[in-house]
């Protein structure tokens, strides 16, 4: 009775510890071991060295999905941290209506990204979407066939999913410059320092754990990105606009290369361990201070 | 009779940590212990030990006779208030009060009328079917009291439960815990850091530093007495002077004598002092040293000092000079001649003072 | 006193202007970000109300001449996602079974485990907590194909509770985050107070904690219902015909490439896989932001 009464928080939490060590840990474990080994349909499990990242990166489907990953990630994350933060010092300006304008800006966050993709696929689809809109008002030269341009479609995906994700970042922003201390600006203000100066030589700085925060929530939404290229292009044309998600789920399960698809969630999980671990230990060492 | 508490040998680790070392304490039914020392000297560690939200690494621990090695909070019949008052949020004050009741399954009945009287006692009555957010804090505190006086229990332990107060209603709480304690009879064991107190709560004191005890005694004793310079030091305000000094034996008695503040030595003659080594460290209380006038007796040594700073407090004028290379207070009367940068005469009650050992700070004699 | 008063009042009407112009260039911008946000959402709603003949002919941002509702009717119960046609309802209907009891579910684990974590410290707590926190951030194709497997072994492999599973799975990982931040800023005393008061383990959790939890779990559930119902990857690796949520079924009735492809169909089938999560941001929009930043900021 005493044991159990003692011993009740670490029964309660048990259960949870052991799946999270078999659903993730275990997973990740088993997920590396099979990137080992030749396996095709079925896993297998005798090691082979690393013929599957060989493999990996001598195939040309993969090299553009992983180069468009960091261009695909490079430009959503910096655009929508821009877009977020202008956004942001725009409506802290004692706007009338904020509340209004701020649920506009953020609703796409509650959508699918399968939703956000249909969507944009009908807006952008050369016949009948933007491009014929345009050569309707009279322009009868204006071209806008991104969605079906492999050069181009990536730059379709980058559109809707700043389109999904900036107001998100404008929220996490106007929480940072509203929680600036308000002294601090007042003597700024009596100093008689322009507005300007005051955000970019106050406010700004003082903000930085909330750029790390947004960088690391999108960085993770780019890599884990795959409803949203499925939706909006199915990884076309061709493989233009394959992601290592994309590439990943098509060796698993249309594919049926279960090696290949073992190796590239492997490199997809290193890409982020290397962003998201330096992040947590930072996080958990200033907290154990 | 058995004590009510009674603590043998006790140590507590945290790792390899040692925060409580060789506590041994006891005490008697209707004692008011308190714990005192400053923060991180391991006081609330013992309470929480006593109330065992801790468990004790080694040595024992008994209540009412009974050992407590094994026994979880609620079977010890203690009750206990928290500086945080911890009041259950969400609940109104009368559940506050009769959640321990509910949760052992005692008759309604009976938590009605035990709740009526802590009520009455406490004055409180209107506050019952409140929120804690809706209360002041001196309200809260009552509340607080109310949940660990309805249980009479058969010790009361508190953990500093008035540092959240201003300083007015610390002083009323605190003449209100004591006449509560007188009233009842009950044993408590309470932790501050607030020596004043200490002095005004407890019938037996102990003083902490470092998880180690540095005296246990009434009031009194800790006050004219301190074991040491740390509770000399800690005990009383302003504090106790400490002030070096050199002994030396002449016939019954000894010279102490003490460098004044213009190159002059004071010579000061101790009829009782015996045995004292020659480097010693006397120990003054503020209010042991005198102006013309305020005590005779034959104790009393007249000294000239220099008087570098007069404070005027209202009933007391407090006066800094320098002995000894240190700066001493004397704590004179409101009608004092002292100015600032003139020579006073002061005379120094040797009856009252302590001597300590310089290296070890022990008390002599 | 009187001149420099003259001296200056031109300067100062001209800063005046001068900030009336920044202002309405301000409402501009934001107004026409507003208009950038909303054109999505609007060329849906007007595309669904739309027969597809107008939709051929008119454009893209002009209003139905005609209102009609048959797209709608036909993304309901008759769009056909591959080989079956009976609409969206079915998928919409696996959805709420999917995502009602995973929510409930991960929710009272996560409550469990966050006061654990935050109020009954003990040795392996932390690290338990930076397992779980790590766990967060893990991309899901790493689990993918063992998942397969284990779902199989376990026999519910292609099922909804098998979805139900997977969800609360990998969903415990925010829950416990949430309740552990709430949970750690109650003081412990109130804790030892209830000890002392003789309440056990339970008893403090349903009588003191779970009472101060509303604005949290209000968070959570809107969190764990936003991410499973707009769930793609485990509906679409997981699920097979009969199991499909509603995400996996949008994507088939637009991509499926038989027949004429009903444009007003598509958008009315996926506003109406939207309307869940949209309803509750509309409704709850505060506590759904609050929810993002706290998965975000770590306090």
């Amino acid at each position: 009775m005493q044991f159990l009464e003692r011993n009740l928080p670490k029964i309660m939490l048990a259960p949870s510890f052991v799946a999270i060590l078999i659903f993730v840990y275990g997973f990740i474990a088993w997920t590396g071991w099979v990137s080992l080994t030749r396996s095709r349909l079925m896993p297998r499990y005798e090691i082979d060295g690393l013929i599957q990242y060989q493999r990996l990166f001598d195939s040309l489907r993969w090299d553009t999905a992983f180069g468009n990953l960091f261009l695909f990630g490079a430009l959503f994350i910096g655009i929508s941290m821009i877009l977020g933060l202008v956004l942001a010092i725009f409506l802290d300006q004692n706007i009338r209506a904020e509340g209004a304008i701020r649920t506009i800006y953020l609703y796409p966050m509650a959508l699918s990204m399968i939703v956000t993709g249909t969507a944009w696929k009908w807006i952008l689809n050369p016949g009948l979407g933007l491009e014929a809109m345009v050569r309707s008002w009279g322009y009868e030269d204006f071209t806008f066939d991104w969605l079906v341009n492999s050069d181009m479609a990536i730059y379709t995906i980058v559109i809707a999913a700043i389109w999904q994700s900036s107001g998100f970042v404008m929220a996490l922003f106007l929480a940072g410059l509203r929680s600036v201390d308000g002294e601090i600006i007042k003597a700024a203000q009596i100093d008689g320092i322009p507005t300007w100066r005051v955000y970019s030589a106050i406010i700004i700085p003082s903000m930085a754990p909330i750029f790390l925060s947004a960088f690391i929530v999108l960085a993770h939404l780019a890599i884990k990105s795959f409803d949203l290229v499925i939706a909006l292009t199915g990884g076309g044309p061709g493989f233009a606009t394959d992601l290592p998600a994309t590439y990943m789920f098509s060796m698993a399960f249309s594919r049926g290369d279960i090696g290949q698809a073992a190796s590239s969630a492997m490199v997809m999980m290193g890409v982020v361990f290397a962003i998201v671990v330096p992040y947590l230990y930072s996080e958990l060492r200033a907290k154990n201070d | 009779m058995a004590p009510i508490l009674d603590i043998k040998g006790l140590y507590k680790n945290y790792g390899s940590a040692e925060i409580l070392k060789d506590i041994n304490v006891s005490i008697e039914q209707g004692d008011f212990l308190v714990l005192v020392g400053p923060s991180g000297c391991g006081k609330s560690t013992l309470l929480n030990c006593i109330a065992g939200l801790e468990p004790i690494s080694g040595g024992t621990l008994s209540i009412g006779g009974q050992d407590m090695a094994d026994v979880s909070p609620k079977d010890r019949d203690i009750a206990m208030v928290f500086q945080s008052y911890a009041l259950y949020p969400t609940m109104t004050v009368a559940k506050n009060i009769t959640f321990g009741m509910k949760v052992r399954g005692i008759d309604q009945a009976v938590q009605d009328e035990k709740l009526a009287r802590v009520a009455e006692q406490l004055q409180i009555k209107p506050l019952l079917n409140r929120k804690p957010s809706q209360l002041s804090g001196g309200q809260r505190q009552r509340v607080a009291m109310g949940r660990a006086l309805v249980r009479d229990p058969k010790l009361f332990l508190f953990d500093e439960p008035l540092s959240n107060l201003d300083a007015k209603l610390r002083v009323e709480m605190r003449t209100e815990i004591k006449a509560l304690h007188q009233n009842l009879g009950a044993t408590m064991v309470y932790v501050t850091h607030d020596q004043i107190e200490a002095m005004t709560l407890a019938t037996k004191i102990v003083v902490m530093k470092g998880g180690v005890i540095q005296q246990i005694g009434s009031p009194a004793e800790i006050y004219n007495r301190p074991a040491n310079m740390f509770v000399a030091d800690f005990m009383g305000s302003p504090a106790m002077n400490l002030i070096p000094a050199k002994a030396k034996a002449n016939g019954t008695g000894s010279y102490i004598e003490i460098a004044g503040s213009n190159g002059e030595n004071i010579v000061l003659k101790d009829e009782s002092a015996t045995n004292l080594p020659s480097d010693v460290i006397i120990g003054v209380r503020p209010e042991d040293i005198l102006e013309e006038g305020m005590r005779a007796g034959k104790s009393l040594q007249k000294a000239e000092c220099h008087v570098e700073m007069v404070e005027p407090a209202g009933a007391d004028t407090f006066v800094g000079i320098k002995l000894g290379g240190k700066p001493v207070t004397a704590r004179l009367g409101a009608e004092t001649k002292a100015q600032a940068g003139k020579p006073l005469e002061l005379a120094f009650d040797l009856a009252k003072v302590s001597y300590f050992e310089p290296q070890t700070g022990e008390r002599l004699g | 006193m009187t001149d420099t008063a003259i001296a200056y009042s031109p300067a100062r009407s001209q800063g005046q202007i001068m900030k009336l112009v920044l202002r309405w260039l301000l409402y501009v911008l934001l107004i026409t970000f507003a208009l950038f946000y909303l054109a999505p959402l609007f060329v849906m709603l007007t595309t669904s109300l739309k027969t597809l003949e107008e939709i051929r002919t008119g454009d893209l941002i002009s209003l139905p001449r005609e209102v009609t509702f048959d797209a709608w009717r036909t993304a309901w119960s008759g769009a056909c996602t591959g080989i079956q046609c009976e609409g969206v309802r079915p998928f919409f209907w696996n959805s709420v079974l999917i995502a009602f009891p995973a929510v409930i579910l991960s929710t009272l684990i996560g409550a469990m485990n966050g006061y654990v974590v935050a109020q009954w410290q003990f040795k392996g707590a932390n690290i338990f907590f930076a397992l779980l926190l790590f766990g967060c951030f893990i991309p899901f194709q790493v689990v993918l194909l063992p998942m397969a497997r284990m779902l199989g072994l376990m026999g519910i492999a292609g099922t909804i509770p098998g979805l139900i599973f997977v969800h609360v799975v990998y969903g415990l990982g925010f829950t416990t985050l949430f309740f552990r931040n709430y949970y750690v800023s109650i003081p412990s005393e109130l804790v030892k107070a209830a000890k002392v008061d003789g309440a056990g383990f339970f008893r403090i959790f349903w009588s003191i904690f779970l009472p101060l939890s509303l604005p949290i779990i209000v968070v959570t559930v809107i969190w764990q219902f936003t991410q499973i119902w707009n769930d793609f990857l485990f509906g679409v690796s997981f699920s097979q015909a009969g199991t499909q949520p509603v995400t996996v079924a949008l994507n088939n009735i637009v991509n499926s490439t038989t027949g004429v492809k009903e444009y007003n169909v598509d958008m009315a089938a996926a506003i109406i896989a939207a309307l869940p999560t949209l309803i509750v941001y509309v409704i709850a929009g505060k506590y759904f932001v609050r929810g993002l930043t706290a998965g975000s900021v770590k306090g």
